[in-house]
């Protein structure tokens, strides 16, 4: 059998700089991998090669037995199969949450109406924002965006969810509904691919802990070594960092946010025309 | 902030200051709000002295005079000025959007085109474009537009407004935040699906107050249908103004076509900064 993803040499260049020098890697099906790492370690780019928002420079990336980077795959229907989860939520704000859920099922999947309608209430639900469906996305809480995100990608019935450090945007209080959302799809039998700086939740719910340094994989293996007892130098001042962030030595700013991800809000001013 | 004092004592132009450069900035205030109000009420009573009032309402409000543009001035002028300008708004969008992503286009030879026109028409008077039209029967003997001097008015308005309303709509679409093309992708959805249901909405929504005001001043455009030698039922509000104004020998009708354009554009004027307003404190 096929593994749900498999990444052989993987090679990602944004012009001059070498974000991932080389990674292998594969999930298999039910696994749930979390991937750390400081930031600007790739961990994002990694990620977001698997569903070629990012187009690697070499390497191939393979999700249940397809190449993805093969240039005459039909990527549209290869990411129908994939649920991302991004770091800011990317809601569509014009449209309300039962609209956000629903407009994928209509126009990629072609589903009816009321089937699309049923299946958005009922992820909706799932993930406890059931109550919201008539809101727009900026009327909620970024948890429960979060959570709408979520639901809108399971509603595509992927093999595959994909999460680019889903809770680093969030209040911490709001934290926990998210990840609690994500643990009940790991014991579901999800399988998942999660960047995430929630060492706990990984060390819980993780089958794999990846940890990522200046491009490569560093250190990977069940939780409680690669989280309670790291072979590597790096690994272990990096956890130190972000566990104990107010002892470590050097500064500490690498736990707080990524600078890697994309998804500074380009609220850009509105050149006006005349 | 005291050592501006020095600077600013020569500014007062009444020079009767007491005291000289030793005044609190309260008092200082106060003396250049009376000297303000001292020149402005100068101003108005040579104003009203200097002018002849009797022969400016003889010319610019004769009641008698502005009877005669009723109902036409509303009836067919502000009629005729209103489709010209939604014409030439609707058409302008779909051309301004079809601009847009082509200059967006990753086929570079779109990119180049969208420039061009672009420059071109928002570099050229509207007055030319008109003055073009009006060659082009003669130049293309087939020319044929439905609509009679809708058509060309609108042609006209069309080409200024689609060059101007492709700036707008490309700022737009730039506006909304990668986020939510990455997002509509990982669904699955085709970049041109992406566009349709995701981008476009977005940045519709976003260029909505300047579009009114890009609205405000394509009515005022409209004006040039005047040189298109426009008669009878195709009038609009200048050229209506200006035959009735020659007709009577009076600029009254002037003046009516003027509130009557006012009756319009400030209500629209509000209206846009409204929106925006709105959308400044909803982003």
């Amino acid at each position: 059998m096929p593994h749900a993803v498999e990444i052989t040499d993987l090679h990602k260049h944004f012009g001059e700089l070498e974000v991932l020098k080389g990674i292998d890697f594969t999930v298999d099906e039910g696994q749930v991998v979390c991937v750390i790492g400081p930031s600007g370690s790739g961990k994002s780019t990694l990620l977001r090669c698997v569903n070629l928002l990012e187009q690697p420079t070499k390497g191939t990336v393979r999700v249940n037995g397809v190449e993805l980077t093969d240039p005459d795959v039909d990527i549209d229907a290869a990411r129908r199969r994939l649920g991302m989860v991004f770091q800011s939520f990317n809601l569509f704000p014009h449209l309300t949450v039962l609209a956000n859920v629903m407009i994928a099922q209509r126009r990629v999947l072609r589903r009816g109406k009321a089937e699309a309608e049923r299946v958005a209430r009922e992820n909706l639900a799932k993930v406890g924002v059931g109550d919201k469906c008539d809101a727009y996305p900026p009327q909620l809480s970024g948890g429960q965006q979060q959570r709408v995100a979520i639901a809108r990608a399971l509603a595509m019935d992927p093999d595959l969810m994909l999460f680019d450090e889903p809770t680093s945007a969030l209040d911490p209080e709001l934290v926990g509904d998210v990840l609690s959302v994500m643990r009940d799809l790991a014991r579901d039998g999800m399988t998942m691919l999660i960047v995430t700086h929630e060492m706990s939740f990984a060390r819980e719910v993780a089958d794999r802990v990846v940890f990522m340094d200046g491009g490569v994989v560093v250190e990977e293996g069940p939780p409680e070594q690669v989280i309670g007892a790291p072979r590597h130098e790096r690994t272990r001042t990096f956890l130190k960092r972000v566990l104990d962030p107010t002892h470590a030595s050097d500064d500490t700013a690498d736990s707080a946010s990524s600078a890697t991800s994309a998804d500074a809000d380009s609220e850009g001013t509105q050149a006006q025309a005349r | 902030m005291t050592g501006h004092s020095m600077t600013a004592e020569p500014a007062g132009p009444a020079g009767r200051a007491p005291g000289g450069s030793r005044l609190s900035p309260r008092k200082r205030q106060r003396i250049s709000r009376a000297v303000q109000y001292v020149v402005l009420a100068a101003a108005v009573v040579a104003v009203a002295l200097l002018v002849n009032w009797q022969g400016l309402a003889l010319n610019f409000a004769k009641m008698d005079v502005a009877v005669k543009a009723f109902p036409e001035v509303f009836t067919v002028a502000l009629r005729n000025t209103i489709i010209y300008t939604v014409g030439g708004f609707v058409f302008g969008s779909i051309g301004g959007l079809l601009l847009a992503l082509m200059r967006l286009s990753s086929v570079r030879p779109y990119r180049w085109i969208a420039v061009v026109y672009i420059e071109i028409f928002r570099g050229l008077p509207a007055l030319l474009i008109f003055l073009f039209i009006l060659f082009l029967p003669l130049a293309l003997p087939g020319f044929w537009l439905p609509g009679g001097t809708y058509g060309l008015g609108i042609l006209g308005l069309t080409i200024v407004s689609s060059a101007y309303m492709a700036e707008t709509l490309r700022a737009g679409l730039q506006a909304v935040p990668k986020g939510q093309m990455e997002a509509a992708r990982s669904l699955g959805m085709s970049h041109a699906r992406a566009m349709i249901s995701v981008i476009i909405p977005q940045a519709i929504r976003i260029v909505i107050p300047p579009t009114t005001n890009q609205f405000v001043a394509l009515l005022k455009d409209s004006s040039l249908v005047l040189f298109l030698g426009v008669s009878g039922e195709y009038v609009e509000l200048t050229k209506f103004g200006n035959d009735l104004a020659s007709e009577t020998a009076n600029a009254t009708p002037i003046m009516v076509v003027g509130l009557t354009y006012l009756l319009v554009t400030i209500p629209l004027g509000y209206l846009a900064s409204r929106l925006e307003r709105r959308q400044a404190k909803g982003r």
